[in-house]
């Protein structure tokens, strides 16, 4: 991929030898064959009892939201002093699980690492429907959620306009263009497959949608140089993006007032723990779909044991993060500071802190073994359990932080009701459904990146493979 | 030579379509092409492969100037957005801080630059490539549906200067390539 090199830049150096990231004996016709075959082949079975389980949970989220519609946030267990409570972890956390597309498909074009291309095309998938998910959440925590567009800057009768030296705003801005480039990033990236499905559909419809959504691409020298541009030129613009993101997110936070919120190791913390996240749920993903789609073959045990180091490395930041604050809650002598980080290890949610370093800090150590990096098995295990810890670490920065503020008398706990978890479990069956279709009705890997990388082609210019 | 064959062959030529089986047969014949002096020629392969387009002439794209401009107009655009809504139409006194608080439009003006960029990168790529185009005569050729899989395909326009049906025929056959079919329009 990413054949464009205007610049002059200097040919790379050769590079040590790596296990190749295709199995040996693929072609660009047979990585063809493999990958639309996916799509193309009958409906297996355990795709129906799949998204029959994931359309289900949608349904809990209709009803769910309906009940918030009729009722109002008071069905929610927010309170004050915890004004912000499932809404605002949910969408943390699903924001966060949204990184790891745009950072795979971005940063990891720009740093020359191969091995992504196997990935990308599902995890940015993932990022848009994550993105989807955690866009819900503030929306329903609006109270009345179809006056959303007020949040945006449009001239109105009320002669209003948003405050945009608030956070909040911020946000709006950085969510909406995330999830609008994101979104072209991955079409752009499709336009070439939604070619290949087309010509090799023998379906009349099929090729007539596949025909509509790859716009009469053909392939051509003259389009692909600028198509070329145009990609490298969205992975720059994603990449400080993506990047920017949960810094704001992080805002939300940072900007306020509050001990525990307000600190500057933020952006960075949130960063490394949104990356920690999105690729525990990229493995979560990408296990079972190589077993199920036998694409093993293109996914291979050294993808795995990379995004396995990647979780690690970003592990270790998200533990130094916690370490900073609770070094920063005593340096500060700050008696309201220091009290929140005794509360958060002590206090009524001490369990919940426990179970986040046990999850976050101490499981995912096992990632140094080899062993484990290359095992499927303990790998899905583990990001599962990093899921539940990066969930945690939302609940205890929100939560903790909130119920117990400067004045004693204002105290209070919290909990989620069971419209809370309705609407968690609900978004998790949004996100499940509208992955089940993704990998029904479009390419999982991205076809003509593949065709780049096998042993033959004169596309990679950084191929590792011995031409 | 089944292209002789082809039923339209009595409507106007868009040109002849050659076929190779391996890139390297392509860009060897694309440089010995461009170096003929054909002007009108295309190439069509399965993945971006960056000797063809050079050997082809593709030098420089139109695309980064656009991007640059989008860029430029989202950030400005953005940073007047916020400039005219906080400081002209709706001020807000904030415990008397200025409401030119320029550091807090920072981050919208941020973003907006990153949209106005990225949407110029999409549809700057999309109208220089003239996509969508539903209709093009390549797609006359039924054996050009392997161009999305594993075959490479380079076709000379029937208005090209130095087009001449029988001539051009000839060299595109002494350049290796599998078959050679008329394309019609």
């Amino acid at each position: 991929m990413a054949t464009l090199d205007q610049g002059g830049l200097p040919a790379p150096l050769p590079k040590p030898y790596k296990p190749p990231i295709v199995a040996p004996g693929h072609t660009t016709a047979s990585v063809t064959d493999k990958i639309s075959e996916v799509v193309l082949q009958r409906t297996p079975k355990w795709w129906f009892l799949g998204f029959a389980v994931s359309f289900s949970l949608l349904m809990v989220f209709l009803v769910s939201v309906t009940w918030l519609l009729v009722k109002g946030v008071g069905v929610y267990g927010i309170n004050w002093p915890i004004g912000w409570g499932f809404d605002i972890i949910n969408f943390v956390w699903w924001i966060g699980i949204g990184h790891a597309g745009t950072l795979i498909s971005a940063i990891l074009l720009l740093l020359r690492q191969e091995w992504r291309t196997s990935i990308n095309r599902f995890a940015e998938a993932m990022t848009l429907f994550a993105v989807a998910c955690a866009g819900m959440y503030p929306l329903l925590h609006l109270g009345r959620p179809w006056l959303f567009y007020w949040l945006l800057p449009y001239p109105n009768t009320m002669n209003l306009w948003p405050q945009f030296r608030s956070p909040l705003i911020w946000d709006v801005f950085a969510v909406s263009t995330y999830a609008t480039v994101s979104a072209l990033f991955w079409y752009v990236g499709l336009v070439p497959d939604l070619a290949t499905l087309r010509d090799r559909s023998t379906n009349r419809v099929a090729r007539i949608v596949y025909g509509f959504g790859a716009m009469g691409w053909r392939g051509s020298a003259a389009h692909w140089h600028n198509y070329e541009t145009a990609y490298l030129l969205l992975a720059g613009l994603a990449t400080p993006l993506v990047l920017s993101v949960h810094t704001v997110v992080s805002f939300d936070f940072a900007i306020g007032i509050i001990p525990g919120w307000h600190a500057t190791i933020f952006p960075p913390y949130f960063v490394a723990g949104a990356i920690y996240a999105g690729f525990a749920m990229v493995l979560t993903l990408a296990i079972p779909l190589r077993h199920l789609f036998k694409l093993e073959d293109f996914i291979t045990t050294r993808h795995l044991q990379n995004m396995g180091k990647v979780m690690l490395a970003t592990g270790l930041i998200v533990v130094y993060g916690y370490m900073t604050e609770l070094f920063f809650a005593w340096y500060s002598g700050n008696t309201y500071e220091m009290f929140m980080a005794w509360n958060r290890v002590f206090g009524p949610y001490r369990y919940h802190w426990y179970m986040l370093i046990a999850c976050n800090a101490v499981v995912p150590q096992f990632l140094w073994f080899r062993r484990v990096r290359t095992s499927p098995l303990w790998l899905f295990a583990i990001s599962m359990v990093v899921s539940v810890g990066m969930w945690l670490e939302r609940f205890v920065i929100i939560v903790t932080s909130l119920h117990r503020d400067f004045l004693p008398a204002s105290w209070g706990l919290y909990h989620g009701t069971i419209w809370d978890w309705g609407t968690f479990i609900g978004t998790m069956g949004l996100f499940l459904t509208l992955f089940f279709l993704f990998i029904r009705f479009l390419p999982t890997i991205s076809i003509f990146e593949m065709r780049t990388i096998v042993p033959g082609s004169h596309g990679g210019e950084y191929t590792e493979v011995p031409r | 030579m089944s292209g002789l064959q082809h039923p339209a062959k009595r409507l106007p030529l868009y040109g002849l379509m050659a076929e190779f089986n391996s890139s390297d047969a392509l860009i060897a014949a694309a440089h010995r092409v461009h170096d003929e002096g054909f002007t009108k020629v295309d190439a069509f392969t399965p993945y971006p492969i960056e000797e063809v387009s050079e050997a082809l002439g593709h030098h420089r794209s139109k695309l980064p100037g656009i991007v640059l401009g989008g860029g430029i107009l989202g950030g400005i655009g953005g940073y007047l957005l916020q400039y005219w809504t906080q400081v002209i139409v709706y001020p807000m006194n904030v415990g008397g801080r200025p409401v030119h608080s320029w550091p807090a439009f920072i981050v919208p003006t941020f973003e907006t630059t990153i949209l106005g960029a990225a949407l110029a990168a999409v549809f700057g790529m999309f109208f220089l490539n003239g996509l969508p185009q539903p209709y093009h005569p390549v797609f006359n050729v039924p054996r050009f549906a392997m161009a999305s899989r594993d075959r490479y395909f380079m076709v000379i326009e029937s208005k090209d200067p130095k087009f001449d049906l029988e001539a051009t025929r000839r060299f595109l056959s002494e350049l290796n390539a599998s078959e050679v079919t008329e394309v019609a329009r």
